[in-house]
């Protein structure tokens, strides 16, 4: 595999993305924000940095999912609907580089779009922190321009690489609605993955509860990587536990990867 | 001929019948007035489910419930008092809270809307106490808690024991304020004393955790001199009585017989009422200090020596 390659593919469906206006949801964003802001002051009883703090990462986290699903199901079945596939195979481009290509091509897409997210919403914070004034600083959980937001920032980017793995997965081998459908599913699940490894505690039958043990170590296991609440919150979230979460999402998106380059590399397109 | 309209003309017949329609809504709602829509709904009512649902947007979710608490009881206070209803404040913070447990400022402000008593409040004691309760089960090194709760049994529910224990098992947290420790003492020696009360609330209004906090301890602060200031006026009032063989039946009679200077006003400058049938004295309806709080009543064996008052 040439990383050359991967590069020139994942630069294109980086620029497609732009082309596409998918950036126009950093304007939405950075308007919301500013609003809610503006609002919030009169609404809140004086909980308004908290909220903003909330509202910007669960923004962040919603519109990367919107974009990581929307776009990732069609990263392969779009180029095969359009035909274009055909003429990109015909090149010196081997399967495995396309699907490579295609999912880094939207991680940096997700990435880039945090990355202006985050640098806003830090302006915010930065804007309503000058505003609130100095007296009520000392009653901040934590402080409003708080490096440790970055952490909840990172994890919500790996959870978006997860989901465009699974889009991408699920985008070899079935329709743009179907894989919709499977992608956001498994979403669900992996905010409930919890109740599978506890599942001994609702059912005495063993045989259902290894299978749901099982399930729990096979299925994407999003809920770890949700630390907002705790930077929120001012909450310590060690580095151990950061890179752990690193580790398993990359290993998990190179298990969806794989299974998709395998998928792919074996589908007949004549 | 092109087929494509103007701009200009489009927009211009756009907004035509936009208008139209904002017009004909407006005649069918003269003609066929429909019961306004007085209850709030609750459509989740079970925290546990929220929960679940939220995904992991729980805290965005919190937040709402939060702000909806908060226009729930800013709601029901605008409405005349007998109309009053705060059903859905204690589900909302319960929404809330469990949605965010770390939400302090929901389990402390959502404790004084629910303790307060009707029409300010829900008058829910138990449920405030239910909610902080709550609030130490995920936070228990949180001494404001232990503090709100002995506040409650003191201030709402008379119960200086139980308000001694709770100021005592904050008190022992390590890094618990000093005076947590201090008011319990207070509370077994002299609970129902108005100077204990004082205490307190000035102890409260000296919070910098929110304006409307202060607020409010400078209203329960006046309400208390309100009531210092009804006990000397009822004193002139039988002082007179019995100078004269006959009740006062107006502020005027008093001046006039120079008990007092003019009709007396309450800290708020609204004046006094005085009950021409029973001779009571109290704030007007219209008052900002109505209604007092009920003189807490100390049981006459805990009047022991006031400890110092913490600064």
């Amino acid at each position: 595999m040439t990383m050359r390659v991967v590069w020139t593919i994942a630069v294109s469906v980086f620029r497609e993305s732009v082309r596409d206006k998918v950036l126009y949801n950093l304007v939405f964003f950075a308007v919301l924000l500013i609003a809610v802001s503006y609002l919030l002051s009169q609404l809140t009883a004086g909980q308004d940095m908290k909220v903003i703090k909330d509202l910007g990462l669960a923004a962040m986290s919603l519109f990367g999912l919107f974009i990581a699903v929307f776009i990732g199901i069609g990263l392969v079945s779009k180029e095969v609907e359009k035909r274009s596939i055909y003429a990109l195979l015909a090149k010196p481009i081997r399967r495995q580089e396309f699907i490579v290509g295609k999912y880094l091509g939207l991680v940096l897409t997700l990435f880039v779009n945090l990355a202006i997210m985050a640098v806003a919403y830090y302006g915010v914070l930065g804007a309503v922190a000058f505003l609130d004034g100095a007296w009520v600083r000392p009653h901040w959980e934590a402080p409003a321009v708080d490096p440790a937001l970055l952490k909840a920032i990172a994890m919500i980017f790996l959870q978006l690489a997860i989901v465009v793995a699974i889009a991408l997965f699920f985008s070899t081998f079935s329709s743009p609605m179907l894989a919709a459908a499977l992608t956001v599913g498994l979403y669900v699940v992996g905010h409930f993955n919890a109740d599978l490894k506890n599942f001994d505690s609702v059912i005495d039958s063993k045989p259902i509860v290894y299978v749901a043990r099982a399930l729990y170590y096979l299925l994407p296991n999003l809920a770890p990587l949700d630390v907002k609440s705790d930077v929120v919150h001012a909450v310590h979230v060690p580095a151990t536990y950061l890179l752990l979460n690193a580790a398993y999402s990359v290993v998990y998106v190179s298990i969806l990867v794989s299974a998709a380059t395998f998928i792919f590399t074996r589908r007949d397109f004549k | 001929m092109s087929h494509r309209p103007h701009t200009g003309a489009f927009i211009a017949s756009l907004i035509g019948m936009l208008a139209v329609a904002v017009a004909l809504q407006v005649a069918r709602d003269r003609a066929f007035a429909f019961a306004p829509v007085d209850r709030q709904v609750l459509y989740v009512s079970n925290p546990q489910v929220m929960r679940r649902a939220a995904l992991s947007y729980d805290t965005l979710l919190a937040d709402i419930y939060w702000i909806r608490a908060l226009q729930h009881y800013g709601g029901e206070r605008q409405k005349p008092r007998y109309a009053r209803r705060y059903e859905l404040l204690y589900p909302m913070l319960d929404l809330a809270t469990t949605l965010d447990p770390r939400f302090n400022i929901a389990y402390r402000f959502g404790a004084i809307f629910l303790s307060e008593p009707r029409p300010a409040g829900a008058g829910r004691p138990e449920q405030a106490i239910a909610l902080l309760k709550k609030g130490l089960a995920f936070n228990p090194g949180k001494a404001e808690y232990y503090h709100d709760i002995g506040f409650i049994y003191y201030w709402h529910l008379r119960d200086y024991q139980l308000a001694a224990e709770w100021f005592g098992r904050g008190g022992d947290l390590p890094g618990a304020p000093f005076w947590l420790k201090t008011y319990s003492a207070i509370m077994l020696t002299r609970g129902g004393d108005r100077q204990a009360s004082r205490v307190l609330w000035t102890q409260i209004g000296q919070s910098e955790e929110s304006d409307w906090l202060r607020r409010t301890a400078q209203l329960r602060l006046a309400q208390l001199d309100a009531l210092d200031q009804i006990d000397e006026l009822k004193r002139i009032v039988d002082d007179h009585a019995k100078r004269t063989g006959r009740r006062a039946e107006s502020w005027e009679q008093l001046a006039a017989a120079r008990a007092v200077r003019g009709r007396p006003l309450d800290p708020s400058g609204t004046p006094y009422t005085l009950d021409a049938e029973t001779g009571q004295i109290g704030v007007a309806g219209d008052s900002e200090l109505w209604p007092l709080p009920t003189e807490p009543a100390a049981a006459p064996e805990l009047k022991r020596e006031m400890p110092p008052v913490p600064r």
